[in-house]
């Protein structure tokens, strides 16, 4: 897939030499990657390996013990760059409110901020349900929907905030392979639409070669290579290699 | 443990600095209050009546065997007012209430709902607990207000229907009277206030720090309701204590 050309809503990341520790377990070891603007960024790698604490560092709710994260150049440790720049992240399991209903959900940012009267976010939230194939879906609550819509209810929640910059933690998992194309089609529909930055990160290797612009792998805490699909799928790295063509072969099993 | 108490007291002064936005979440709060009123008002009315039931039955028998009847009425009415009504509900609310918050906040947590509100800039304080404990400060002393007339009655019913009593409840009302000053009620009202403070905060605080998947969130709802009681009755003997003088 090649970057999109009219790239100009989205954001650059650069995430430089990060390292966390939880307790005696070091879950980032000196990971470093840019991202740049427009561009669809895939992070694989398997369970464990530090994906998602990475997400939530870049969205700001975890702190690194060392390292820094750059938006646009600038530090997000900096106040009120965090702000300034409209960052979404659609969680692996959605994280909808529960208590509240899909057009509450999808119209939280807005109502809560007060940034539109409720007709015009009633107006929103319709449009963005339509965008990710759910018409008609506002007055169901989360309990009611499967987990492939409760992820396009999560993508709807990120849209209304116009990000320049969206994170996914693993948007395929727990999905059949059906809903995981109609989630696959939704990232790459939204970067080609909006020019937003997409930083993905799954285990899901199909998911990554058919939507990554670059795609870089993950291994316990260290990102062992970064470059276009077809290098990383034709790295020699012996992890990557086993990661990339591992199969469940019966004949093995005793 | 230090630390518990430095975030609790943390929580505490960042919800009193959003005491203002609180008619931007007035919906909010008037949803908790209702779950607050409606969840706990029958279990009120039923716990007061015999609450006061159980003191006149207590205290008449001896009083009068000493020819202190006069003294049933004002007896029963301070110990409610003062100190069984405010303390018996915050523990009734603390279970009922304090509970239910720990719960909804910890699967919150857990489920990385607070965690999505983050990410939208919404302050989890100003969104989830502010109403929370407005809820609370407003509906526990209601509840406590309702508390004491319902003992009141269950106190002067008991005292009319026991022969070793046999007090009329007219009598037992005009001894009320006597016995009671507004400032009683006053001190227990203000009492149920602070606990419901100490609820609101330390079952918010349980659930906002949940960790684990529902074995934390259990964890966290007994915590939440263990602490509340200890607290409220430590508590109890210190506002006690400043309210005599």
């Amino acid at each position: 897939m090649n970057a999109p050309a009219n790239s100009t809503r989205g954001v650059s990341l650069q995430v430089r030499n990060l390292w966390k520790r939880y307790g005696r377990q070091e879950v980032l070891r000196g990971v470093e990657f840019e991202v740049q603007a427009g561009e669809v960024f895939v992070l694989m790698g398997p369970s464990g390996s530090g994906k998602s604490v990475l997400l939530k560092h870049i969205i700001g709710l975890e702190t690194p013990d060392a390292g820094d994260i750059f938006i646009n150049g600038e530090s997000i440790s900096t106040p009120g760059v965090l702000e300034r720049h409209r960052l979404a992240m659609v969680f692996q399991s959605g994280a909808l409110l529960n208590s509240l209903t899909v057009a509450e959900n999808v119209g939280l940012y807005l109502s809560e901020h007060r940034l539109k009267p409720p007709e015009e976010i009633a107006r929103v939230v319709s449009e963005k349900l339509a965008v990710v194939g759910l018409e008609g879906a506002e007055d169901k609550m989360p309990s009611e929907l499967s987990g492939g819509m409760k992820k396009r209810v999560a993508i709807a929640r990120a849209l209304v905030m116009e990000p320049q910059l969206i994170l996914y933690d693993e948007p395929t998992s727990e999905l059949d392979p059906l809903s995981a194309i109609v989630i696959a089609e939704e990232i790459v529909k939204l970067n080609r639409r909006m020019g937003v930055t997409s930083l993905v990160v799954t285990h899901d290797r199909d998911l990554a070669f058919d939507v990554a612009h670059r795609v870089a792998v993950i291994h316990e805490g260290r990102l062992l290579a970064q470059g276009a699909p077809e290098d990383i799928r034709q790295s020699a790295h012996p992890v990557i290699r086993r990661f990339l063509h591992a199969e469940f072969n019966p004949q093995t099993v005793t | 443990m230090f630390q518990n108490i430095g975030e609790m007291v943390l929580l505490f002064w960042r919800t009193l600095r959003a005491l203002p936005l609180t008619w931007r979440q007035r919906q909010k709060v008037a949803d908790q209050l209702f779950e607050i009123g409606n969840a706990s008002l029958l279990m009120v009315c039923v716990l007061s009546f015999f609450i006061g039931g159980v003191l006149a039955l207590q205290t008449g028998p001896v009083l009068v065997e000493r020819g202190l009847h006069q003294y049933v009425g004002g007896l029963v009415g301070v110990a409610l007012a003062r100190e069984l009504a405010p303390v018996m509900m915050a523990i009734l609310i603390a279970g009922r209430c304090g509970s239910a918050m720990a719960a909804e906040l910890g699967s919150m947590r857990v489920y990385q709902e607070i965690d999505a509100l983050r990410t939208m800039n919404i302050n989890p304080v100003h969104f989830l607990v502010l109403p929370r404990l407005v809820a609370i400060a407003l509906g526990l002393p209601m509840l406590v207000v309702f508390s004491i007339l319902v003992g009141w009655l269950g106190g002067a019913l008991v005292a009319s229907i026991t022969n070793q009593i046999d007090i009329s409840v007219q009598a037992f009302f005009a001894d009320l009277r006597n016995g009671v000053e507004l400032k009683d009620v006053v001190n227990g009202v203000f009492k149920s206030f602070c606990f419901a403070w100490i609820i609101g905060i330390v079952s918010c605080h349980q659930g906002l720090t949940t960790i684990g998947g529902p074995r934390g969130i259990g964890r966290s709802v007994t915590k939440a309701v263990v602490n509340s009681i200890v607290l409220i009755i430590l508590f109890d003997f210190f506002l006690t204590r400043l309210l005599l003088d």
